[in-house]
C-alpha cells in the first residue's frame, strides 16, 4: 500500500516538476519570457484571456499600491508609497517633529517628523505584499507556461469556465482554503511578526525628548539581555513574574487534577445517589461565561465585601480579611478559586475515563485485601496518569496562559512593590497578565511585552512539541482513514 | 452469628460512609452554587442599596426595578443596544467562522495536497503564541484599513473579522471528527461520477451534523463571552459595545455604587441564553464523539 502511494507521489513529482518555474523559463521560448515582465501575457496567447487579464490586474494593482502614495489616515503621519516604508525599514525613520516659519501667514507650523511605529507595521505590511505578488507572479508564469505548451501540443487548453469548474473539483483545496488562509496571514500572522519585531527595537514609554514612543530604534537583543541579565530591576521582576506562573501553573493543574478525579471517584461510588446532580450542578461553573462568574466573586471576595462582611459579622474574623490585597493571601486565593474553575472540567475528563477501568482489577486487588485508598493509589491513579499525560500537560501549559482567572479576580495585584522597575508587575501577575497590562497601560513597554511573548511561546513550544509528537492523533493521523 | 455481625458492621460502615460522601458532596454543590446564587438573589435585591456593599448574603427584599432599569434607562449604558449588538456580531460571525472552519477541515481531513503538512504545522505553530501579543497590531491594522476613527459605525464588522480570522487555525476538533468519516464514502461517490465539492457539500456536511451544531453555537458563544478583544476595538465607542464589554464596564469606579444590582441583573440575562446553548453544545458534542457512522 505505502509502496503504491510513494510510485504514486513519484509520478506526480516529476509531473509537478515538467510545469515548475525553471522548467517555464528553460523551455518557455518568448511568449513565455514575456510573460514573466507582462504577467498573463502567456495566457493571453494560449488563448486565456479572462485568466491573462486577471493576471495583468494584479500586476497593475501592485504596482499602483507600491507607487503611490496612500494609508494617510491621521494628521501626524506622512504618506508614503508602499517602496518608500520598505526603505524606511532599516532605520526605522529619523526625521523628528519640529517647526517651520511659514512666511504668508508669520507662523510657526508644526511639521510632523516620521513614526516609527507605522513605518514598522507598514513596512511588514508591504513587505508581505510583495511576497504575495511573488507567489502570484510564479503562479503566473507557470500557468501562462502550461496554457502554452498545451497548445503546441495540440491538447485543449481549458477555458475560463474549464478553470472554475476544475476550482469546484481537483483543486477544491484552493477554493476552500483561500479565504480562511488569507484571514489568517493578514490578520494573525501579520501582527504577529510584526510584534516579533518590535522586541528587537526599543520601543516603550520613556522621559527621553524625542519620545521613544514616536521615534525608535532597532537595538538588536539588548531588551532580551535586559530581561534576562541578573542584577537589574527588571530582570528580577521577570524572575519573580516566571517563577511565580511556573507555581501557579504547577499547583492550578495538580491540585485541579486530584482533587478533581478524587470528587470524580466519589460521584461515582456505586452507592452515592443522584449522580446526574452532582455533575449538573459542578458543571454550571462551566456553562456560565467566565467573566460574569469570575467578576462576581471578585465582588464577593474583595475588601469590604459580601464574604469578608460577613466573616466579620459572625465574628470569624475581627478584621477585614483582605482576600485580595495581600501577597500571599491573593495567591493562595487565586488558586483556590481557580479551583472552583477547573474541577468541573476534570471531572468531565475523568468520569467517561473512571468507567473504562477493567472492573477485574479492582476485584483482583479486593481478593488480595487491598483497602479503598489502596485500590485508588496502585490502580486508579497509576491508570488515570497514564491516559490522562497529554490532557494533563495540556492543561498545564493552559494555565501558564491562564488570563481569565488572573485578570478578572485580581488584575495581577497587588502591586509588588520591593521590586522597582521599569515594567512593575503585580504578586499575581502571570506572564500573560504582565504582557497585557504592559501593552496597554498608559505608559506602555511594548518591547518587553513582545519579548515576554516570544519567551511565553518557546516554553509552550518545547511542551506542546513533546505532547503533540507523542501523541497518538500525529503519529497515526492515517489509522483512520 | 459472627458472620452475621461482621456482615453487620459492614453494613454499618457503608451507610457511614455513604453518610459522609452525601454530606461533602452537599457541602460542595452549596460552595459551586453559592456565586451563582448570589448573583442571582441581587438581581433582584430591594430597598434604596444598589452598591456592592451589602452586609446579607440574601436581600430581605427582592423588586424587579433593576431588571426594568436595564431596559428602559438608557443615558449612560444602553444594554438592549449592546444586546443587539452582540447578537448582530454573534450571528454573523457564526456564519462566516462555522464556513471557514468546515472548509479547512474537509481540506485538512480528506483531501491530499502539497501543501497541506506545513499548513497544520504553520496553525499549530501561531496557536502556541499567547493571542495578546498580536492584539495591538491586530487592532492598527484594522485602524488602518477601515479607519475606525472616522467610521466608528465600521467597528462591527472589524469585530467579526477578528471573530472569523482564528477559525483558520480552530480546525482540529472538526478535523478529528471529519476523519473519522470512512474514505470509502467518498471514493463510492467519486466513482460515481461526483465533483470533490459535490462530495463535500452532499455526503460530508451531512455526516458532520452533529459536529456543526456544536460549531455553530460554540463560535456563537464567542463574541458573548469576548471581552478583551472588544474592548480595545471599540475604545470609547459605547455605543457599540457588546454585553461582556458594557457589563464590564458597570463595574468601573464611577458606575459601580449605581450599577452594581443592574451588573447582577445583565449577567443573568446573558449568562442564562449562553448556559443552555452550553448544554446543548454538550449533548451534540457527546452525540458526535460516538461516532460518525453509526453500525
Amino acid at each position: 500500500m505505502s509502496n503504491q502511494l510513494t510510485k504514486a507521489d513519484g509520478i506526480r513529482k516529476r509531473l509537478e516538476n515538467s510545469n515548475s518555474l525553471t522548467a517555464a523559463l528553460l523551455n518557455g521560448g518568448p511568449a513565455v519570457w514575456l510573460s514573466c515582465l507582462v504577467m498573463g501575457f502567456g495566457n493571453i496567447v494560449a488563448g486565456q484571456f479572462i485568466k491573462g487579464l486577471m493576471f495583468f490586474a494584479i500586476e497593475v494593482g501592485f504596482f499602483y499600491i507600491m507607487g503611490t502614495p496612500i494609508f494617510v489616515d491621521a494628521p501626524s503621519m506622512t504618506p508614503h508609497t508602499g517602496i518608500e516604508w520598505i526603505q524606511l525599514l532599516p532605520s526605522l525613520g529619523d526625521r523628528v517633529d519640529g517647526e517651520i516659519w511659514n512666511e504668508d501667514d508669520f507662523i510657526y507650523e508644526t511639521v510632523f517628523g516620521d513614526r516609527s511605529q507605522q513605518i514598522l507595521l507598514y513596512g511588514v505590511v508591504f513587505i508581505c505584499i510583495c511576497l504575495a505578488f511573488i507567489v502570484i507572479w510564479r503562479a503566473s508564469v507557470r500557468s501562462g507556461y502550461e496554457a502554452i505548451s498545451n497548445r503546441r501540443a495540440g491538447k485543449k487548453v481549458l477555458s475560463f469556465w474549464g478553470d472554475i469548474k476544475a476550482l469546484f473539483d481537483e483543486k477544491i483545496h484552493k477554493l476552500l482554503m483561500i479565504l480562511p488562509f488569507m484571514a489568517l496571514i493578514v490578520f494573525t500572522v501579520v501582527p504577529l511578526v510584526y510584534m516579533i519585531c518590535m522586541a528587537f527595537t526599543n520601543y516603550s514609554y520613556s522621559d527621553s525628548v524625542p519620545s521613544t514612543l514616536n521615534h525608535f530604534d532597532w537595538v538588536g537583543f539588548d531588551t532580551f539581555k535586559q530581561l534576562f541579565a541578573s542584577g537589574s530591576a527588571l530582570a528580577e521582576q521577570f524572575w519573580s513574574v516566571l517563577a511565580w506562573t511556573l507555581t501557579w501553573a504547577f499547583f492550578a493543574t495538580f491540585l485541579n487534577f486530584f482533587l478533581g478525579t478524587f470528587v470524580a471517584i466519589i460521584i461515582n461510588r456505586p452507592t452515592t445517589k443522584l449522580k446526574g446532580l452532582w455533575r449538573t450542578i459542578m458543571s454550571i461553573t462551566i456553562a456560565v461565561p467566565q467573566f460574569v462568574s469570575l467578576l462576581i466573586i471578585a465582588k464577593m471576595f474583595s475588601d469590604e465585601g459580601i464574604i469578608d462582611k460577613m466573616l466579620y459579622n459572625y465574628g470569624f474574623v475581627d478584621e477585614s480579611v483582605r482576600f485580595m490585597s495581600k501577597p500571599v493571601n491573593a495567591k493562595v486565593f487565586v488558586i483556590l478559586i481557580n479551583l472552583w474553575v477547573g474541577i468541573p472540567y476534570t471531572i468531565m475528563q475523568v468520569t467517561g475515563i473512571l468507567k473504562n477501568i477493567p472492573a477485574d482489577l479492582y476485584e483482583a486487588a479486593r481478593i488480595d485485601g487491598a483497602n479503598a485508598v489502596q485500590q485508588f493509589m496502585n490502580i486508579t491513579l497509576p491508570y488515570m496518569i497514564f491516559v490522562l499525560t497529554p490532557y494533563i500537560i495540556t492543561s498545564f501549559t493552559g494555565n501558564i496562559n491562564n488570563f481569565n482567572v488572573i485578570f478578572l479576580l485580581t488584575g495581577g495585584g497587588p502591586p509588588n512593590m520591593e521590586v522597582v522597575s521599569s515594567a512593575p508587575a503585580g504578586h499575581t501577575d502571570l506572564l500573560v497578565t504582565w504582557l497585557y497590562n504592559l501593552s496597554m497601560q498608559a505608559q506602555p513597554k511594548y518591547n518587553i511585552a513582545a519579548v515576554i511573548g516570544i519567551f511565553t511561546f518557546i516554553v509552550l513550544a518545547v511542551l506542546s512539541l513533546v505532547t503533540y509528537r507523542s501523541s497518538g492523533s500525529y503519529k497515526d493521523e492515517e489509522g483512520f482513514k | 452469628m459472627a458472620k452475621k455481625n461482621s456482615v453487620g458492621s459492614l453494613k454499618a460502615k457503608r451507610y457511614t460512609m455513604d453518610v459522609i460522601v452525601h454530606t461533602f458532596l452537599i457541602i460542595i454543590a452549596i460552595i459551586w452554587i453559592s456565586p451563582f446564587a448570589y448573583l442571582v438573589a441581587h438581581s433582584f435585591r430591594g430597598g434604596g442599596n444598589t452598591t456592592m456593599y451589602y452586609s446579607k448574603f440574601f436581600p430581605e427584599t427582592f423588586t424587579f426595578k433593576h431588571y426594568q432599569d436595564l431596559f428602559t434607562d438608557k443615558g449612560l449604558l444602553d444594554f438592549p443596544q449592546m444586546f443587539m449588538n452582540t447578537l448582530k456580531i454573534a450571528c454573523i460571525s457564526c456564519v462566516i467562522s462555522t464556513f471557514f472552519v468546515l472548509s479547512v477541515s474537509f481540506a485538512m481531513s480528506r483531501l491530499k495536497w502539497k501543501l497541506r503538512r506545513p499548513y497544520m504545522n504553520m496553525a499549530m505553530v501561531i496557536t502556541l503564541f499567547p493571542g495578546f501579543m498580536s492584539m495591538t497590531a491586530t487592532y492598527f491594522l484594522l485602524k488602518a484599513f477601515f479607519g475606525l476613527d472616522e467610521h466608528p459605525e465600521r467597528i462591527h464588522m472589524a469585530l467579526v473579522i477578528c471573530y472569523c480570522s482564528g477559525a483558520g487555525t480552530g480546525f482540529y476538533v472538526m478535523k478529528g471528527y471529519m476523519d473519522t468519516i470512512p474514505k470509502a464514502l467518498d471514493e463510492a461517490a467519486y466513482l460515481d461520477g461526483a465533483t470533490k465539492w459535490q462530495t463535500f457539500i452532499k455526503i460530508t456536511l451531512p455526516l458532520c451534523k452533529p459536529m456543526i451544531v456544536y460549531q455553530v453555537i460554540t463560535s456563537f458563544m464567542g463574541p458573548w463571552c469576548d471581552f478583551i478583544f472588544c474592548k480595545l476595538i471599540c475604545r470609547g465607542s459605547q455605543d457599540y459595545y457588546t454585553v461582556s464589554v458594557g457589563l464590564w464596564s458597570m463595574l468601573d469606579m464611577d458606575k459601580i455604587d449605581k450599577w452594581y444590582t443592574r451588573f447582577c441583573a445583565g449577567s443573568v440575562m446573558v449568562a442564562i441564553p449562553i448556559s443552555i446553548l452550553f448544554i446543548i453544545t454538550q449533548k451534540f458534542y457527546q452525540e458526535a464523539m460516538s461516532g460518525s457512522v453509526k453500525g
